[in-house]
């Protein structure tokens, strides 16, 4: 990459950069022209001296003279705007695609960092240099020639204009510039040496709120806010004082430089005064020379600001270039080279070793044969046992040492073949926050291989996004074409790839994962409607079941559209739907306008205030004696305690005035409450038959009178119609839970999970599952189950060396065997390298690597070594 | 039944004896009701408890694993508490409890049970007199045990 910024802009744009040039000086006559006209219509046209005779061959009197010189001024005016837009257009244009180039290599080179370069330098320090600091390029890469050719060039014209008038003025006029020139440099360098101090400050800040960030969890339970508010404040300070000097030194050299320009025409007053007066100098040449000399003025401060503009732009350039040139970047083409070389035979470690500068080395010495068909168990005491599985995987890359793959050199083999042939899964893995399914392909997205299906229209935006991709030298893959590779994971398609992937799935034990997951989904029925039918078959199947069964009615109560259900609240009662959107959230109920008026009709009004009235009281008498924050007040309070005083206030009031006095606010909070009611759980004593009655009546009106424009605001519950604002559970049970029932929830679960396996729904529902979004680096899943799908991950591919480094240590002991055993069986044959927590699962491999600090301790067959008097029976009997 | 009703059941019951109405219309309505067929597993023994209960009406019973199967110690009637133990000393079940006959409890939350034992110091001695008296009636019944096994 180029070191200093001048050199990537020609390298990148010299003829974009001559083009602009070009243009901006043709702009000039015309410029020069509109400046000139304004003065001839003035003299000439208004004021009527040296009116010409005819224009043009065309006789004029003085008005239509006015009138043509008029009409090329405003040509004129039209012409530079012109230039103007264009110009910049142009050098817009031309800034954004050197930013979106320089950018995308910055980032190529991220992925080029040899992996130990991110132990010292956090995502913090690098996605601002990506991102903000090198922003202010962009702008400056259009002015970086053309400015200074321009400036510089009418400087000169000025500068010739007066020595051609008077040598001795003339030289006069320039004789402070050397000075300038030598001064203003000499000053700005110091400003220079600030600006880079400011960049590093910044990106410690920059690294400290990324730190804060990533650590939140320790800063709260350590109170250490304090602590991170002071550092902040104080490198906040640095910042300050940093650019509190600048400001005062870039605006002492503008004076600075000022002042010089001002002490010319002092000289030429003075001077050239004093030599009219004694007649050695005509009048009209000093008044020239002063024109003139005020037009120098000018560029010379426009080529001033770009100088220093460009000493900004500079810095800030090589502070981040510098950033990444890492001596040992990974070569281009180990990312680039497509390749295919075969994993066979063994990997074979000659005197290896591995350290990262400076600290003592982690692996010494490993010579070793890790054969490419069979399983090796790597076990041992101290470190280097997970460094040596990722040397394996190519992970890593040696530091002495080599790993040779038959005829080849294993660390110069592209990562088109390492990347596939190999995987390597380790206990903390990363997932990428997509969808789980994402992520469980995520290793077969190497190159795009098929188009997908698209218009024309399609097709043109992308072709165009494409070529504009080259002009700024950035990868031209299209990221929207399909990239799976199928036969990478033994498929020949989509369906194909689906099977797959529950094999995988069940494989490594997150199959019931992800079928809870599935079952907490909705489903669009538009989308899918094969789903939505599924799970339609399934309510049924579920409804006949409970008439089959009157037992069942125990643990779920089955929506009825004539009957009121005590486990629901009486929201959703009334709605007798799930709210899609705002409108119809149970809180926004006793102020919709459209629910108020429903109530009004049946006559509920009233009821629902005065019961509001009594949850009002009930709560107020329960929470009120509790300390602020207490749990029951999220768990099981209908009032927050921040809201308590004013529920006080308000039973006061009525118990003084009555309801009546009530102000409509008052009421509207009031009524809120009734309506997060399930009467089977709260036990209150406020459902009556006869409130059931009318509320039933409400639901009935609620739906008829529905308006249009509401419609979309509810899904409602249709025995005959999939609800889609619902999960597939509530689909399926088309009820609620009971309350009060022993382990209900495991019970129903176990009776869906029946209904589902007899319906062979399952797959299906695994399927919706995997839709399931991970979260930020896989935060919406449990440690386990991310240790699985990174499992699955690695299977999915089929590699031909599978390098697993404590991979199931987050598992719980049972379902660690069963991973253990199923992914045993499924490299049978296959290569295996997997670093064991425990010595005595070894038993199961054929070889055993047994590592001492970083060295090989004993290595060969398990019933070899397994012998007293070796690490292995020793490590074993440890246990 | 009611939470009011919950109340006068749970004022009948010694351990709460000298509690406030309105504390036990917290307890009451903070805890779940569950409801248990003859037959039910209120909760196994060696597993980790969370909840105390208070049983309102039926009968449940007390058996511990011995060497020769299960054996029943004790039987439980309402107005009685059970499972205290596991949420007072952080140890798992000491015996599964199984319902006898339909069965109501309240289940208590091991933090708010904690809580109330350490604003009503009353409670805590309450709680004592029933697990001495129930250690007595266990020690009573397993003395009936070996003596049968002896003959």
């Amino acid at each position: 990459m180029e070191s200093s910024i001048f050199r990537f802009i020609l390298r990148h744009s010299v003829r974009q950069q001559i083009v602009l040039t070009l243009m901006t000086l043709a702009s000039f006559p015309f410029l020069y022209a509109s400046l000139d006209l304004p003065k001839r219509i003035v003299n000439e046209a208004i004021a009527g001296k040296k009116l010409p005779e005819s224009f043009l061959g065309f006789h004029l009197d003085q008005v239509t003279y006015l009138f043509v010189l008029c009409g090329l001024f405003l040509t004129l005016v039209l012409v530079n705007g012109a230039f103007k837009y264009v110009i910049n257009t142009y050098k817009g244009r031309l800034g954004e695609r050197m930013l979106r180039r320089l950018r995308y290599e910055l980032y190529v080179r991220v992925l080029r960092f040899p992996l130990p370069r991110f132990r010292k330098m956090s995502s913090g320090e690098i996605i601002p240099m990506i991102t903000a600091e090198v922003e202010p390029l962009g702008g400056f890469i259009g002015d970086a020639i053309a400015i200074p050719v321009f400036q510089g060039g009418t400087l000169l014209v000025y500068i010739a204009f007066i020595f051609v008038q008077d040598p001795v003025l003339g030289a006069a006029a320039v004789s402070l510039y050397p000075f300038q020139g030598w001064l203003i440099p000499r000053l700005q360098r110091k400003v220079n040496q600030l600006g880079k101090q400011r960049v590093r400050a910044m990106r410690q800040i920059a690294d400290r709120i990324g730190e804060t960030v990533s650590g939140i969890q320790e800063v709260h339970t350590h109170n250490t806010a304090s602590w991170h508010l002071a550092d902040l404040s104080h490198r906040l300070g640095d910042v300050y004082r940093i650019r509190f000097e600048i400001y005062q030194r870039k605006f002492f050299v503008k004076f600075l430089n000022n002042f010089i320009n001002q002490l010319t025409p002092f000289f030429f007053y003075a001077i050239g005064g004093y030599l009219v007066i004694h007649g050695q100098l005509s009048f009209g040449a000093l008044v020239a020379v002063l024109a003139a000399y005020k037009d120098l003025a000018a560029p010379w401060k426009e080529l001033l600001d770009w100088y220093q503009q460009k000493e900004d732009n500079r810095i800030k350039y090589e502070q981040v270039v510098e950033q990444f040139h890492v001596p040992d970047l990974l070569a281009e083409r180990l990312l680039q080279e497509e390749e295919d070389v075969p994993f066979t035979g063994s990997l074979s470690f000659r005197n290896v070793g591995f350290g990262e500068d400076g600290g003592s080395p982690i692996l010494e010495g490993v010579t070793c044969d890790i054969p490419l068909d069979g399983h090796t168990a790597l076990i041992g005491l101290g470190s280097g046992r997970d460094e040596l599985a990722q040397l394996a995987a190519r992970v890593l890359l040696p530091s002495s040492g080599q790993i040779r793959l038959g005829e080849h050199d294993y660390a110069e083999l592209p990562e088109s073949v390492t990347g596939r042939r190999a995987a390597y899964v380790g206990a903390t893995p990363y997932l990428f926050s997509a969808s789980l399914y994402d992520n469980l392909v995520y290793g077969l997205r190497h190159r795009p291989l098929r188009e997908n299906g698209e218009s024309e229209e399609e097709a043109e935006r992308r072709k165009s996004r494409m070529t504009e991709s080259v002009l700024s030298g950035n990868a031209t893959d299209d990221v929207h074409a399909d990239w799976i590779d199928y036969a990478a994971a033994g498929c020949d398609g989509p369906e194909d790839l689906k099977a797959r992937i529950l094999r995988v799935v069940t494989m490594v034990s997150l199959q019931d994962d992800v079928y809870g997951m599935g079952l907490n989904r909705t489903v669009d029925p538009e989308h899918r409607p094969d789903v939505a039918a599924r799970v339609m078959e399934a309510r049924d199947a579920m409804r006949a079941m409970m008439l089959n069964n009157p037992e069942l009615g125990r643990l779920v109560e089955r929506f009825d559209p004539d009957r009121y259900a005590v486990n629901a609240t009486l929201a959703e009662n009334l709605l007798f739907g799930t709210p899609v959107g705002p409108i119809f959230q149970t809180d926004a109920l006793a102020s919709n306008p459209y629910m108020l008026h429903v109530l009004d009709k049946v006559g509920l009004s009233d009821t629902i205030l005065e019961t509001g009235h009594k949850v009002a009281e009930t709560m107020v008498e329960l929470f009120a004696g509790l300390p602020p924050g207490h749990e029951f007040f999220e768990r099981f309070s209908f009032i927050g305690f921040a809201e308590l005083p004013e529920y006080q206030a308000i039973l006061a009031r009525t118990a003084k005035e009555g309801l009546e006095a009530l102000r409509p606010e008052e009421r509207t909070r009031l009524m809120t409450l009734p309506f997060k009611l399930i009467g089977a759980r709260h036990r209150l004593g406020l459902m009556t038959p006869d409130l059931e009655k009318k509320l039933l009546q409400a639901r009935h009106l609620f739906a008829s009178d529905l308006p249009a424009d509401l419609k979309h605001a509810v899904a409602f519950f249709d025995p005959e119609a999939y609800n889609a604002a619902a999960s597939i559970q509530d689909n399926i049970l088309f009820g609620k839970m009971v309350y009060g029932q022993a382990q209900v929830q495991s019970k129903v679960g176990r009776i869906v999970a029946e209904l589902v396996d007899q319906l062979h729904l399952r797959d299906t529902i695994v399927e919706v599952g995997l839709d399931h979004p991970v979260g930020v680096a896989g935060s919406r899943l449990s440690a386990a189950q991310r240790q699985k799908a990174a499992l699955a991950r690695a299977l999915l591919k089929r590699p031909d060396l599978l390098v697993l480094s404590e991979a199931t240590s987050g598992l719980d002991t049972s379902s660690q065997s069963k991973v253990h055993s199923a992914i045993l069986g499924e490299r049978k044959g296959c290569g295996l390298v997997w670093v064991l927590q425990r010595a005595g699962l070894a038993r199961a491999f054929e070889r055993v690597i047994v590592m001492k600090d970083g060295r090989i301790a004993e290595h060969g067959r398990f019933d070899e070594l397994n012998r007293p008097g070796t690490l292995l029976h020793e490590l074993i009997a440890a246990e | 039944m009611s939470i009011a009703e919950e109340v006068n059941c749970l004022r009948r019951i010694p351990l709460f004896a000298n509690i406030d109405t309105s504390k036990l219309k917290l307890l009451a309505f903070t805890s779940e009701r569950l409801s248990f067929r003859s037959g039910d597993i209120l909760f196994e023994q060696d597993e980790m408890g969370t909840c105390a209960y208070i049983l309102l009406r039926g009968e449940a019973e007390v058996v511990i694993a011995g060497p020769g199967g299960p054996l029943a110690v004790a039987t439980l009637g309402s107005n009685e508490i059970v499972g205290e133990i596991a949420i007072l000393c952080d140890v798992p079940r000491t015996a599964t409890v199984r319902a006898s006959t339909d069965l109501e409890a309240l289940c208590v939350p091991k933090d708010h049970f904690l809580q109330m034992i350490a604003d009503f110091p009353q409670m805590g001695l309450e709680i004592m007199r029933s697990l001495a008296h129930r250690l007595e009636q266990t020690t009573v019944r397993l003395r009936e045990v070996l003596a049968a096994q002896a003959t």
